[in-house]
């Protein structure tokens, strides 16, 4: 692997773990819930390019499926998450 | 025909079966008479033996139980076996005989005769037993049909008490004995009682001699009764009056007695036996004799009576001449008699006139004629009254002669042995107290007419055993003789281990210092009966807080407040305290270890690089983690905390697992979501205001658990002692798992059981979360 290629790879981490840093000030510091859940699924955004990244660096394509899961977990989350915010339940019961 | 010892024991068990079904299918008959042959048989068999054992051929018997521990039914009649078995049985036939007259059919006689059973069974056991460990057996069945017997009425609350105490004690002092004789048994080698005697020198040169003496001592303290563990015996008279007849005067309590006398010629020689022994003998006797003087129940009297001619017996023990051991052996027997009938007259009162209160009672002389014949003997041989036609006397008269002829071996003793006859004077004057109490103030002077019965003689089929332990009385005062050589003799012999002469024929002949000391009992006690109303109120001094009563209740009640308040104390209901105690046990268990095994170590030779991203993410992993302890609500809690999660995600690809970091996700999303779900139904997160102490008491312990699992990580890490088993994996897993995913492969191939049962778990949990849901909606329904 090239050394500017590497270089880079390291930077792209470091910025990244240091928005991660960043979120997790939001997240601990709120003021409100939903910016709490704003950082996270920003975190998990953030998880996504981090694991791409070590992928390169690591060389290998056994994360690709890592990739893909937390692109959806991450939305289900938030998605129950804001459920949750707004109406206090995440799974409806039946209305009937 | 030794064999047959065998089934004399289990006879009495074997009755004990049959008895319901005979009570159930007999009902016409009382269900004794159906019980009677048994003792009878058994009588008559033991005294086939009398010629066997004073001819010197004593029967052995074993028969394999567990030998791979020694634990053998070993059985052993010689002369002072053969003794208690005559006594047992012989007795026993004439209690069951008087219980079928004395105990009306409504009873539950069933119940009765099975105790009555098992528990003679248990006592020819425990006499006939070579073995340490089948004696300890029978001693406890002794103990448990005593308990069961005592509390036979047991919708009366002082008869749940007396059989609960009597258990109490007496198991405590059988279990120190088992102590006491597991201790022989490893000293000697054997378990034999008599293989212990020969090898005696081992035990008397061991380290732990004192305190298997201590232990067995004990054993045999409470199980007969001496002070201060007498006390089980007077509320052990709650028991039917047969039971008290024969249980708590003739047989169960001289079981000690028994003990004492048979390890005699382990013990014997010691100073330690002689003192304690002697000593506790003759305070018992003492403060028994004292004790019985203020009863105003025949049968308490009768109660503490025993007591004090039991430690009689046992201080003549303890002076372990020949002749005081012949004297002891001869009371045992005459003790049985006077006793047995004293307490079958004292039910025969109480059966016939409705009371046992001596204060009630009086001028029963012309109403129960021939009841009042057999106290006079009875009371008078108890007394030691000197007419020659009464066997209590001639054993008195013994004691009197061994007291004053202890030859002083012990150091010790040699300056205090001037006070045991003066003892020995002082109880026998206060025996003759009682005794002369019991029969005047029942038999002679007014008639009273508060009975609620007109009293009447009993009928003749209570009287027989009476009238034949008196005859007994008499025959045997006159005759001392006749027992002498068949019985008492051999059973000397077995006990001292050398044949005695002819010693009972002392009891007549020139005036010697004994027989001064027997008169000088009898003024002495006749002035005191007299004057009894002018110092009678010495009791409300002299027992006053010193009773052992109290003693036991203060101990009991204590007891029972102590447990209580350290459960209180430590159970308090509350998961955070008993997470608390479990944190601190590992933390001090741990922490102990890691010290005294000089257990850390730090290594840097075996670590991996760190890059900046890790730490970085690291960095993020602490931060969320203590910020969760901070957060004001649930929801913020369980946002930050699934950081973490996520992080560790990010960890397990860093550290190339991409497998855990696909679980750990699923888990972390799926974990935060039932939070979420569980969070609807809580309510809103209080702040409990916690005092500084308890946060500061928290933080240090999660703090320092924190440490110890952290210090013991690097240990471990840093002692790697084993190289690594992965490369098989790795090498093999194409190979012999058809995979190349390794993980999978271990998870399924290698090791798929580990993968089932978490299977498992995972479905159990699901349906037990099913069931808990839907049940819990059917309850709210109802």
């Amino acid at each position: 692997m090239s050394t500017l290629l590497e270089t880079v790879t390291w930077l792209c981490l470091i910025v990244n773990s240091i928005s991660i840093v960043m979120l997790l000030y939001r997240a601990i510091k709120g003021p409100s819930n939903p910016d709490r859940a704003v950082a996270i699924d920003t975190i998990g955004i953030n998880l996504i390019s981090m694991t791409g990244i070590l992928a390169i660096y690591l060389n290998t394509s056994m994360f690709n499926d890592i990739i893909l899961l937390i692109g959806i977990l991450t939305f289900i989350a938030t998605v129950a998450i804001a459920k949750f915010l707004e109406r206090g339940v995440i799974i409806d019961r039946s209305r009937d | 025909m030794s064999i047959m010892l065998f089934f004399s024991i289990l006879a009495p068990f074997i009755a004990a079966c049959l008895v319901p079904f005979l009570f159930r299918y007999k009902r016409t008959i009382h269900t004794g008479w159906l019980v009677l042959p048994i003792p009878i048989l058994l009588f008559l068999y033991f005294l086939l033996q009398i010629p066997n054992i004073s001819g010197g051929n004593n029967i052995h018997l074993i028969i394999n139980w567990i030998p791979s521990i020694g634990m053998n039914l070993s059985f052993y009649l010689d002369g002072l076996s053969l003794l208690f078995t005559l006594l047992i049985t012989g007795i026993g036939t004439l209690v069951v005989l008087y219980s079928i007259y004395y105990l009306n059919k409504k009873e539950k006689l069933h119940n009765f005769y099975v105790f009555l059973m098992i528990f003679m069974g248990a006592m020819l056991g425990v006499v006939l037993s070579d073995n340490v460990f089948v004696l300890y057996l029978f001693w406890e069945f002794t103990s448990l049909s005593s308990f069961l017997l005592i509390g036979y009425w047991y919708h009366r609350e002082r008869s749940r008490y007396g059989a609960f105490k009597s258990m109490i004690i007496t198991v405590f002092g059988g279990l120190s004995m088992l102590g006491g004789l597991i201790l022989l048994t490893i000293m000697t080698d054997t378990t034999s009682i008599r293989e212990m005697i020969e090898s005696k020198e081992s035990v008397i040169n061991s380290p732990y001699f004192t305190g298997t003496l201590l232990l067995i001592l004990l054993g045999a303290f409470t199980k007969s009764a001496q002070f201060p563990f007498h006390i089980w015996l007077p509320d052990a008279m709650e028991a039917p009056t047969p039971v008290s007849a024969f249980l708590h005067s003739a047989t169960m309590v001289k079981a000690g007695i028994y003990l004492s006398a048979r390890l005699f010629l382990l013990f014997g020689g010691s100073d330690l036996f002689f003192i304690l022994v002697t000593g506790f003998g003759l305070l018992t006797l003492c403060w028994g004799s004292y004790m019985a003087v203020r009863q105003t129940d025949l049968k308490a009297i009768l109660a503490y009576s025993t007591i004090s001619q039991l430690g009689m017996i046992m201080a003549m023990i303890g002076f372990g001449t020949e002749v005081a051991i012949f004297a002891a052996i001869f009371h045992i027997f005459n003790h049985a008699t006077f006793k047995g009938s004293l307490f079958m007259i004292a039910g025969i009162v109480d059966h016939e006139s409705g009371t046992r209160d001596i204060r009630k009672l009086g001028g029963l002389m012309t109403l129960m004629p021939i009841s009042a014949t057999l106290a006079l003997f009875g009371t008078f041989s108890m007394a030691g009254v000197p007419l020659p036609f009464l066997n209590g006397f001639l054993s008195k008269e013994m004691f009197f002669k061994t007291a004053t002829q202890i030859s002083p071996t012990a150091p010790l003793v040699d300056q205090l042995f001037i006070i045991i006859p003066v003892l020995a004077v002082l109880g026998s004057i206060f025996t003759f107290v009682y005794s002369m109490y019991f029969f005047f103030q029942t038999f002679m002077g007014k008639s009273k007419e508060t009975l609620e019965i007109k009293p009447h003689e009993a009928p003749i089929g209570m009287l027989v055993s009476p009238i034949v332990l008196v005859t007994f009385i008499v025959v045997i005062g006159l005759l001392p003789n006749l027992i002498n050589e068949p019985i008492l003799a051999p059973a000397t012999a077995a006990v001292f281990g050398t044949v005695p002469e002819e010693h009972i024929a002392f009891w007549h002949g020139e005036i010697n210092t004994p027989l001064l000391m027997s008169l000088a009992v009898v003024v002495l006690g006749t002035l005191l009966y007299l004057t009894r109303k002018k110092w009678s109120h010495v009791y409300r001094l002299l027992p006053g807080v010193l009773s052992a009563n109290k003693a036991y209740d203060a101990v009991y009640e204590g007891h029972l407040r102590l447990s209580r308040k350290t459960t209180n104390m430590y159970m308090t209901g509350s998961l955070r305290h008993y997470v608390l105690y479990i944190l601190l046990f590992l933390v001090a268990s741990g922490g102990i270890t890691l010290v005294v095994t000089d257990g850390f170590a730090f290594s840097t030779s075996d670590v991996a690089p760190i890059s900046w991203p890790e730490i970085m993410v690291g960095i993020v992993m602490a931060i969320a983690a203590i910020a969760t302890v901070f957060m004001q609500n649930r929801i913020a809690a369980i946002l930050v905390l699934g950081v973490v999660g996520y992080g560790l995600s990010l960890l397990f690809v860093f550290f190339r697992a991409p497998d855990l970091a696909l679980t750990q996700l699923i888990v972390e999303t799926v974990t935060v979501a039932l939070f979420l779900l569980c969070f609807y139904h809580l309510p809103k997160l209080d702040t409990k205001k916690q005092s500084t102490g308890t946060k500061t008491v928290n933080i240090l312990i999660s703090a320092s658990v924190g440490i110890l699992v952290t210090l013991v990580a690097i240990a471990s890490h840093s002692s790697k002692r084993f190289e690594t088993i992965a490369h098989y994996f790795i090498d093999e897993s194409h190979h012999l798992g058809g995979g190349d995913n390794v993980v999978n492969v271990i998870l399924v191939d290698m090791r798929g059981l580990d993968t089932m049962f978490e299977i498992t778990v995972l479905g159990l949990a699901a349906l037990g979360i099913y069931a808990m849901i839907r049940l819990r909606k059917e309850e709210e329904i109802d």
